[in-house]
């Protein structure tokens, strides 16, 4: 923390300038290449049909806590349901919000077996896996959880 | 890829048990966001859709997009109910299909 109140205190005109450039810079290309929060709830909501999605920890997400390999990072998805004809889960959407875009996987469930998923996916950065469980009531769960990626992996 | 996809799930099952299935086909899926020695883009082609039926009722299915790994794994769950037959099916971007079928056999 001091190093940082020491190297900014430093800054002069010239610095300040670069490092505002370097700043739009980056700004700009992470709008272009990267996905945001925002764009994964929004490709939330498109598949949802705007139902209102809430938090809930019947959804589970297991995934490496760090994931050296970006390319393949393995992830499983089960939701707390019966799976009968009264009550199952339609789909699972998996959204990586810092990927080039959220979308990920969606899978289509019928009332068998029970509600749990694994595949493995590609992650570009550090960044939060969003999940969304649609019930057969149209109902929409959500959970996320947060991987660390020590080298990216959609090419680039 | 002319590879055969694998899949893995038991041959016998009593009725009622709930058995997994383990897929994995050999696809690069290439995402279309890389670039080759020369700067040019690589075209997108991925395995965008997997679907599973049961004796012709499709009891699951996946869209994929550009951030599933190469050789996409995908496992799940179902309850053995009666004897029949799986077929597993991908499709890419340009239409060819992987295809595979496992036989169960419930008492």
């Amino acid at each position: 923390m001091s190093k940082n109140i020491h190297q900014s205190a430093r800054l002069d005109r010239r610095e300040a300038l670069k490092a505002a450039g370097v700043g739009v810079l980056a700004l700009g290309f992470a709008t272009t290449a990267h996905a945001t929060p925002e764009a994964a709830a929004e490709a939330l909501s498109k598949v949802s049909g705007g139902a209102a999605a809430s938090m809930s920890d019947k959804v589970t997400i297991s995934l490496p806590e760090i994931a050296e390999n970006g390319a393949t990072v393995p992830v499983g998805v089960s939701v707390d349901s019966p799976m009968t004809a009264d009550s199952y889960v339609k789909h699972i959407h998996v959204f990586a919000e810092g990927n080039p875009s959220p979308e990920t996987v969606s899978f289509n469930l019928t009332a068998t077996g029970k509600a749990e998923v694994n595949t493995r996916i590609r992650l570009s950065k550090t960044q939060n896996v969003m999940v969304a469980a649609v019930m057969n009531d149209g109902s929409v769960l959500t959970n996320k959880k947060e991987v660390k990626v020590t080298i990216g992996g959609c090419g680039g | 890829m002319a590879k055969k996809p694998r899949v893995k799930l038991p041959k016998k099952a009593k009725a009622g048990d709930v058995v997994q299935v383990k897929t994995l086909a050999t696809h690069k899926m290439e995402t279309g966001n890389r670039k080759d020695k020369k700067g040019n883009k690589i075209p997108r082609l991925i395995l965008n859709k997997f679907a599973c039926t049961f004796n012709g009722a499709e009891v699951f299915s996946a869209d994929m997009h550009p951030s599933v790994s190469a050789n996409p794994y995908i496992s799940f769950f179902i309850t053995a109910k009666e004897s029949g037959t799986y077929d597993f099916t991908w499709t890419d971007d340009k239409g060819a299909t992987i295809k595979t079928s496992k036989d169960i056999a419930v008492s």
